[in-house]
């Protein structure tokens, strides 16, 4: 599993930083959601890959860590997942903006001249 | 207390000030004039310490980690410049009372005038010497508000940024020096640097140490090259000029320099950096005064020599000199604070400070005459007034000053022509303003002002005067305890009298007089005309120095900026990935392939169908961004909700409840978007295929699957290592049993790290309030202005524009269905908030939950019938939600426990039974408020712009469009 885990954040950021790379405003904005799908399983995977042991307590009195997910990385990206989508958000306004102000959605703001 | 009072007196004031309706003229001059008040008492009341030869302290701890001390201290010599600093604040304050204007808003001047004081005194007080730096920048800062008081006046504000410009640089060399000098004498303590001495000026690095204090010393106190500034700074409000550009601000170089004098003094390098630096002001200064034709010019130039003498005597390494230039300090201070009140009154009552305007004033203005004659003596060395006693000093010092028959000659040389100098300009001064015919063609018709106006100027003058005849019993006991505290057991023995007998600076004061009254008489003779241009021009105009410099500073930036970055966003980018990946390659590259030990977890075949699938959709979306938007979008939310049930499977139950939310919502707000893009482009398009498109494209393939085969090999490497769990352990065992919840997750979110998720919603709340601020204004490109094909043929359009009752057409059926679940999503979204705590859930999710329940209905029955409907304000919900939030935190302190601690509370109700209830509960609903407003407002926003209509009848650049009205409905 931890190969496939790999693999995929591995295809989801070249995808995204191929799309970020690109002169279209919109492509951008797609790049960054990619790439942060892949920094938050990232992040995500440094709590190790464990099935069924979500960290909800289920247990009375002393309690044993090894019976629950790491929930540092969970919490890191669960703040992580909110904030991009207001950025997000940001982005697409300022795109509708500069592509209503400069007439085009050229991310430089201009066609290029070539 | 009383130390620590005397500095912060000051500031509050300066803060009630500020709070003061800007036409509160004198209430903020009873204030001022209070807290200057007060510091004189304060400062007084500590004589007898001090002159007991105590040093008074005040000290608290500031950085305890870097031994750093916020410590005051006061001695002779800070005492002596304290009393000068509030008193002459005094005086100014009651001058400035008569002198601005009431149309000026005078509470700021004050607040300004009074941050000064306060910063001034902490100077002064200082006993650290980082602490000093930092209030000598805040007098640079608070010097820079009062230069630009009168901003809509372009020489001001320029003035102001020449000053703040030239002072700040000097002051951040000042730092660099100061820490050096602390490391040198191994503490920044004054005591301790004062206790090293002997030992600093030995240590290598002393020249690159005393260039850098001097900077700063001299640029503060307008020293060739850097004089420029004062000059410039003279557009402040008179009061301003009187007290900061020339008894007190001005001084903080010189203060500094006598200050560390026992330390610095006693080499060659200083004797000539110092010396050269003061005798050219000096020179410089004298001779550009007798030239100016603004009144205040006239001064500017006179205190940038007076300084120069100062600093002259200073590097002089002589006991002696450094008592004079002290006793100097202050009554240069006394004589110039009462002409420069004396020019701001001539310029109130008459209008004008143009020389060659004014005349005669003495037959309409008496008094003032009288009061100006008297400093100008006193300015020019006349006997029986203060400031021949220090001149005298001045020229017996450099007499002695050093061997070599160059010194011997040319500094006493120079010093009777500077002392000429002065002498002419005081005498120009007088007699062109004061004398001859009474000017007719005046703005306004002069007379004598009020008397409050005049009182601090003729104050001044009395002092000049009783220091000038009885300088032993005046001045004497309090120069005597300054001069102890600089220099302790190497005090020499001088003498204020003023009766020397017939001496050699005797001889050269009266060279002076004699000269510099001729030397005027030909001036005059010659040409009316010559003054008011200097016959001969410095050879380096400072204010053009400084402007070249400025602007080759920012071509040189521009340079630098064109030379190692790109306007085009791409390139950016491609460098930031470029550089990121380069970091995490170089010093990994050479550890082989990074499998770790760590045992694999067996392959599920599910697994590795759903992310083919998404792996796919990822591609796919790559590839399709450009042509098919909507195709990419819908991709974009495969992968998405890919990752989502990664989450799930992984034991992640909260982060896969937040994705999925986050999802509908991200896909929503981009589908609204997609509406406003340009056509899209064609995939023929001839652009793509010249062989620079292709071969750009290439290397971004390549640099894209290079950085995600490494961040895929660095992800395999760490999963396949086991978990450093310092953390984990940590706040498992500590959620239930400190923070009362069973959801790990949730407790670090909510209570353990509260912190960041308050900055967090914060950050929400700015970015939905940013996004309603942007579309207010904003203007769809040409084609979008036209509403789209399927929205002109659609039946079901009418009624939702209509915003009556339900929509008719094939909406019908959504629409009634999505009302009804409106309640029922409500009530999950308030389910999930409420056991967020302890099982998956949260105040995010209830947020985002509740979200699309509303924005489920603008898709459904259309923007008109939810806005005439809509009880949510938005951003009322995000202020409530942050004040929750706040609140939470704030409840803590009433438990005298630290910001955001949480506090629980069980208790019995009737009917209701047992009942739990904690701050964290009130946090978490004020996260969940910040998520609904903010997510709602911003998808409103953006659904809104469909009401716009084009208007061909308006002109294309009248941007007052209709304003996003996020709520109608106030019922």
């Amino acid at each position: 599993m931890e190969a496939i885990f790999a693999l995929a954040i591995g295809v989801l950021t070249g995808s995204g930083v191929w799309l970020l790379l690109r002169p279209r405003t919109f492509q951008v904005i797609m790049g960054l959601a990619l790439l942060s799908y892949a920094v938050n399983l990232f992040i995500f995977g440094m709590g190790r890959l464990v099935t069924d042991k979500p960290p909800i307590i289920n247990q009375e009195g002393a309690i044993d860590p090894s019976l629950y997910a790491d929930p540092v990385p969970q919490a890191l990206v669960l703040t992580a997942i909110v904030i991009s989508f207001a950025t997000t958000a940001l982005f697409l306004v300022v795109l509708l903006a500069a592509r209503g102000f400069t007439g085009t959605d050229h991310v430089d703001g201009r066609e290029p001249d070539a | 207390m009383t130390l620590t009072l005397v500095v912060l007196i000051p500031f509050i004031g300066s803060l009630c000030a500020a709070f003061l309706p800007s036409h509160a003229r004198n209430a903020a001059v009873w204030l001022s004039g209070m807290v200057t008040l007060a510091c004189v008492t304060l400062v007084v009341s500590l004589f007898p310490d001090v002159a007991a030869g105590q040093v008074v302290r005040a000290q608290w701890n500031w950085v305890p980690a870097l031994q750093l001390v916020f410590s005051l201290r006061m001695d002779g010599f800070a005492w002596l410049f304290a009393t000068l600093v509030s008193l002459i604040g005094a005086l100014v304050v009651l001058y400035a009372r008569y002198y601005m204007s009431p149309e000026d808003p005078v509470p700021r001047f004050f607040s300004f005038l009074l941050a000064f004081m306060g910063a001034m005194l902490g100077i002064v007080l200082s006993g650290n010497l980082i602490q000093l730096v930092v209030f000598w920048e805040l007098t640079s800062l608070t010097s820079f508000m009062l230069i630009a008081y009168w901003y809509h006046r372009a020489e001001a504000r320029r003035g102001a940024r020449m000053a703040m410009t030239v002072t700040v640089a000097g002051g951040l060399c000042l730092l660099v020096g100061v820490v050096m000098l602390g490391e040198i004498a191994g503490g920044y303590d004054l005591d301790t640097v004062l206790a090293a001495k002997g030992t600093v000026t030995q240590h290598p690095a002393y020249p690159v140490m005393l260039s850098m204090i001097l900077l700063g010393a001299l640029t503060k106190s307008a020293q060739f090259p850097f004089h420029f500034w004062l000059p410039h700074a003279m557009a402040a409000p008179t009061p301003v000029s009187a007290y900061l550009h020339s008894a007190t601000m001005v001084k903080a170089g010189v203060f500094l320099l006598a200050r560390l004098w026992p330390v610095l003094h006693g080499t060659d390098l200083w004797f000539w950096l110092v010396c050269s630096a003061g005798l050219s002001t000096l020179l410089i200064g004298g001779f550009a005064a007798i030239f100016q034709r603004d009144l205040k010019g006239v001064l500017a130039y006179s205190t940038i020599s007076h300084l120069g003498l100062i600093t002259l005597l200073l590097g002089m390494n002589s006991e002696l000199a450094l008592v004079a230039a002290v006793f100097h300090m202050m009554n240069h201070a006394t004589f110039k604070a009462s002409l420069f009140m004396a020019a701001g009154i001539v310029d109130h009552e008459t209008g004008t400070r143009d020389m060659k305007r004014l005349s005669g004033l003495a037959h309409a203005m008496p008094l003032t005459a009288t009061v100006a004659l008297v400093a100008a003596a006193a300015m020019a060395g006349v006997p029986l007034l203060n400031g021949f006693l220090s001149k005298e000093m001045f020229f017996h010092e450099t007499i002695f000053a050093g061997e070599g028959p160059l010194i011997r000659i040319v500094l006493p040389a120079a010093a009777t022509l500077a002392g000429m100098f002065s002498v002419a300009y005081s005498v120009r001064f007088i007699h062109q303003v004061f004398y001859g015919p009474l000017a007719t063609d005046l703005p306004r018709k002069p007379h004598e002002p009020t008397r409050g106006m005049l009182l601090p100027s003729l104050l001044l003058v009395i002092a000049c005067v009783l220091v000038g005849t009885l300088p032993g019993r005046t001045i004497g006991p309090f120069l005597n305890i300054a001069i102890g505290a600089i220099l302790g057991d190497e005090t020499p023995d001088y003498s204020l009298q003023v009766w020397h007998g017939f001496t050699v600076p005797l001889a050269m004061s009266f060279l002076a007089l004699i000269g510099g009254i001729i030397f005027y008489v030909l001036l005059y003779r010659r040409s009316e005309r010559a003054l008011g241009r200097a016959p001969v021009r410095a050879p380096v105009d400072g204010r053009r120095a400084f402007d070249i410099v400025m602007v080759a500073i920012i071509r040189m930036c521009d340079r630098l900026i064109r030379m190692i970055s790109s306007r085009r966003l791409q390139m950016q980018l491609l460098l930031i990935v470029f550089v990121a990946f380069a970091t995490a390659f170089v010093p990994l590259w050479g550890y082989g392939w990074p499998a770790g030990d760590m045992k694999l977890t067996p392959i599920n075949p599910i697994f590795v169908v759903l992310w083919l699938v998404g792996c796919a959709c990822a591609i796919g979306a790559a590839n399709q961004a450009k042509f098919h938007r909507l195709a990419a979008l819908i991709m974009v939310g495969g992968a998405g909700l890919v990752t989502c049930l990664t989450f799930a499977w992984f034991s992640a139950p909260d982060l896969a409840l937040t994705q999925i939310a986050v999802e509908v919502v991200t896909t929503v707000l981009l589908l609204l978007g997609l509406r406003w893009m340009p056509r899209r482009l064609e995939f023929d398009d001839p652009r793509r295929r010249t062989l620079r498109a292709r071969a750009r494209r290439v290397r971004d393939i390549v640099l894209a699957g290079t950085v995600g085969a490494g961040v895929a090999i660095l992800a395999f490497a760490v999963l396949t290592r086991p978990p450093v769990e310092v953390l984990e352990p940590y706040f498992i065992s500590r959620s239930l049993s400190e923070a009362g919840g069973r959801n790990v997750v949730n407790v670090i979110l909510v209570d353990f790290r509260g912190f960041d998720t308050m900055g967090e919603i914060t950050v929400i709340g700015v970015v939905a309030l940013t996004v309603y601020a942007l579309l207010r204004r904003f203007r769809p490109a040409p084609e979008s202005r036209v509403p789209p094909r399927a929205q002109r043929e659609d039946a079901a359009r009418e009624a939702l524009e209509s915003g009556e009752g339900l929509p008719r057409g094939y909406l019908r059926i959504p629409a009634t269905v999505a009302r009804m679940l409106l309640p029922m999503a409500g009530l999950v979204s308030i389910y999930f908030l409420l056991r967020g705590h302890n099982a998956p859930g949260g105040g995010f999710v209830g947020g985002l939950v509740m979200a699309t329940a509303i924005i489920v209905q603008y898709m459904t029955s259309g923007v008109l019938w939810v806005e005439s409907r809509l009880r949510i304000h938005p951003q009322y919900w995000m202020g409530a939600g942050l004040m929750a939030a706040g609140i939470a935190g704030i409840l803590a302190w009433f438990a005298a426990r630290p910001f955001l601690t949480s506090l629980e509370w069980d208790g019995h109700l009737p009917l209701v039974g047992d009942v739990h209830l904690s701050s964290v509960l009130l946090f978490d609903l004020g996260v969940f408020m910040v998520v609904v407003g903010g997510t709602v407002l911003m998808l409103i926003a953006i659904a809104h712009q469909s009401l716009r209509r084009p208007r061909k009848t308006l002109p294309p650049d009248d941007s007052v469009e209709t304003p996003v009205r996020v709520t109608v409905a106030e019922v």
